[in-house]
């Protein structure tokens, strides 16, 4: 296991390098000069220098690559004298639109984007194996038909349908919650749920139908398994057979989804950030494409890389617990 | 794609040319064609039967949007404004955003350009968009899994290494980010090559998969003892084999192409206007879901629609041409 575990961290450590090295090289190669934006359009050539030679653009590209690499590692400085601009460990770069390291901005947004991405996810696995599970033991049935009808509909609306009807009936017609505005956890866990309600229920009614369709199929498949008929004839009670035979082993495909879904969340909830006007890291990715601040960008993407490299990774461990089969 | 079976892969188009033929066919029906009865299982089941209908359906309106827009009196881009009241905000004058003899589908709210042109040619950018990115995933991810499957070694470690590097990228992230840099060029174009650029090792993984199965089986050895090269193994023995599971696969992918392009689209990165996309409709739309929610509704159902009837029809494929994959 430790073996494997080290194998693995090496190989996601390569895999986020070739991440950055491309994003790197896309958004630096590009014709658009970064300087330019950063400077603001009244800009003499002078000025337009200074900026190229603070932020490092003058230099080569290995070797701005090099910098930048080192900066996540080690933090770094931008310009030299009085106008030093110092980006502490990890440093993703700083934003001269927001005269901020890229990092503080990130790290100021990713509760928001947490929250949003783990509510939305335990409604989303409950509701959708919920469906799935009882789909599949009651197959051919009206109420198996009707969760599958209900689940390819659901699975086929746009998020922005579901987020505006989710806004417009509960908000504006019932006047039940108030229109989403984010409160920290920490300062009121009760606003916190009622403010996030909503956006989660958009999230999860998309993946609560895929989930709900794959969980289906796969306790169908699992059920009809030679070793739950052995359970069944040996006497256990429906209920055992069901949970600790036919959904621990049923429920596996559906984690490497879940992993791979959960990990691209956090920076994939864009529309729904935007629609809900949810201060997370999708919004800051938003506001710094109208603006294109690159650096941003940038930093969104290496840390929605690292998010679904990482969540792979814990699935893949998970996988020796609850998959008897697997061992690394 | 490149299915060897010639002609046979479309049934639809393929009447049974003699009455003799079709006498055999009810007589006998073991004498009907593998595509045949794919058709066959197809039309017997309902949903199936919906999917395949609303397809034809969807893809006539877009490919016929110019000749039924002049139908309806109107060019996409035509602005009328004695359809609109200019006292209201310029919010369509009528019922249900305006809907009329003169406008089937309404009118946009200040502009008043024509919905059901709108959605016609909008429904041709979406639907192009969707179908060359499908092709591009399906032709690269098949190249991709034979090659790996079939020649094994160092092929198969290169090309499955790059495969999880592109699953590794956030790739909702990465599209926008690259449609956003990217300025002057062919957005269509542009957005069908990013789109295709992230989607190919899904399918290229299921056919590795597959050819890793056939390459052992008794008739490509056949094939190899009989004297065939390595082209001519891969083009007549894996190819029809793999062929099944990738035409299912393949309109599976077409929903969720349909919604990328949507999504890239509502955020502003996609097609740029005056060019109509049910997504950008949709953006457009969004801010007038209370005073106008026709002209929000028609673009959203048009867009369910297709995404649903994609989704129904690649479901039953799935169930007729891997019914290991798919698990019925």
């Amino acid at each position: 296991m430790t073996r494997y575990l080290l194998r693995r961290l090496l190989g996601v450590a390569g895999i986020l390098l070739a991440v950055c090295a491309i994003t790197f090289s896309i958004f630096y190669l590009l014709p658009n000069d970064p300087a330019a934006a950063a400077c603001g359009k009244t800009c003499s050539a002078e000025r337009l220098a200074e900026v190229r030679t603070a932020m490092g653009l003058d230099r080569s590209v290995p070797s701005q690559f090099a910098a930048y690499l080192t900066g996540i590692f080690a933090g770094r400085d931008y310009g030299s004298g009085a106008g030093t601009l110092h980006c502490a460990f990890p440093c993703l770069g700083y934003s001269y639109e927001y005269s901020m390291p890229v990092w503080s901005l990130l790290a100021d947004r990713l509760p928001v984007s947490f929250s949003l991405a783990v509510g939305a996810a335990l409604l989303w696995l409950v509701l959708g194996l919920g469906a799935g599970v009882t789909s599949a033991l009651r197959k051919g049935s009206l109420t198996d038909r009707s969760l599958m009808v209900a689940s390819v509909a659901t699975a086929s609306l746009p998020v922005y349908f579901t987020s505006v009807m989710l806004i417009w009936g509960v908000v504006r017609g019932a006047g039940l919650l108030p229109y989403p505005a984010y409160t920290a956890f920490t300062d009121d866990p009760l606003s916190w749920a009622s403010n996030l309600l909503l956006p989660w229920l958009a999230l999860a009614l998309l993946y609560a139908a895929m989930y709900a369709r794959q969980s289906r199929n796969s306790m169908i498949e699992t059920m009809a398994e030679p070793y739950i008929r052995t359970a069944r004839a040996k006497g256990l009670p429906a209920r055992t057979v069901t949970v600790k035979h036919g959904m621990r082993a049923g429920m596996t495909p559906i984690l490497t989804i879940f992993g791979m879904d959960l990990g691209g969340l956090l920076a994939g909830a864009v529309i729904t950030e935007s629609i809900f006007g949810l201060p997370g890291v999708g919004r800051l990715f938003y506001d710094a494409l109208v603006r294109s601040d690159q650096p941003v960008i940038l930093g969104v993407t290496l840390l929605a890389a690292f998010f679904i490299v990482a969540a792979n990774l814990l699935v893949d461990v998970l996988y020796a617990y609850v998959d008897p089969r697997v061992r690394y | 794609m490149t299915t060897a079976t010639g002609p046979a892969t479309d049934p639809a188009t393929d009447p049974p040319a003699d009455p003799a033929a079709t006498a055999r066919a009810v007589t006998a029906p073991a004498g009907r064609g593998p595509w045949r009865l794919v058709l066959d299982q197809l039309l017997a089941r309902r949903a199936a039967r919906f999917g395949l209908l609303t397809v034809a359906l969807l893809a006539g309106l877009a490919a016929l949007a110019t000749p039924l827009s002049a139908l309806g009196g109107w060019t996409p881009e035509e602005f009328d404004r004695s359809a609109i009241d200019p006292y209201l905000g310029g919010l369509p004058l009528g019922a249900a955003g305006g809907i009329g003899p003169d406008h089937w589908l309404g009118v946009e709210p200040v502009t008043g350009r024509d919905l059901f042109a709108r959605v016609l040619h909008g429904g041709q950018v979406s639907l192009l968009i969707a179908f060359t990115a499908t092709a591009v995933v399906v032709v690269a991810g098949t190249l991709a899994g034979v090659a790996a499957g079939y020649f094994g070694g160092r092929t198969d470690a290169v090309l499955s290494r790059l495969m999880d590097l592109t699953m590794s990228f956030p790739s909702l992230i990465f599209m926008i980010s690259m449609m956003a840099v990217a300025k002057d060029v062919n957005r269509v174009l542009l957005m069908t090559a990013v789109i295709g650029l992230f989607g190919w090792p899904g399918i290229a993984r299921v056919v590795r998969g597959q050819t890793l199965s056939l390459k052992h089986r008794e008739y490509v050895d056949a094939a190899k003892v009989g004297g065939a090269g390595s082209w001519r193994i891969l083009g007549r023995e894996i190819l029809p084999g793999v062929a099944g599971p990738v035409i299912a696969y393949t309109t599976l992918l077409v929903p969720g192409m349909i919604s990328t392009e949507a999504a890239l689209s509502y955020l502003g990165v996609g097609v740029r206007p005056p060019t109509p996309s049910w997504g950008q409709m949709i953006a457009e739309s969004i801010n007038f879901y209370e005073t106008d929610p026709a002209y929000f509704l028609i673009p959203t159902f048009f867009l369910f629609l297709a995404v649903l009837a994609f989704t129904l029809l690649g479901d039953a494929l799935r169930d007729i041409l891997d019914p290991r994959g798919g698990r019925s």
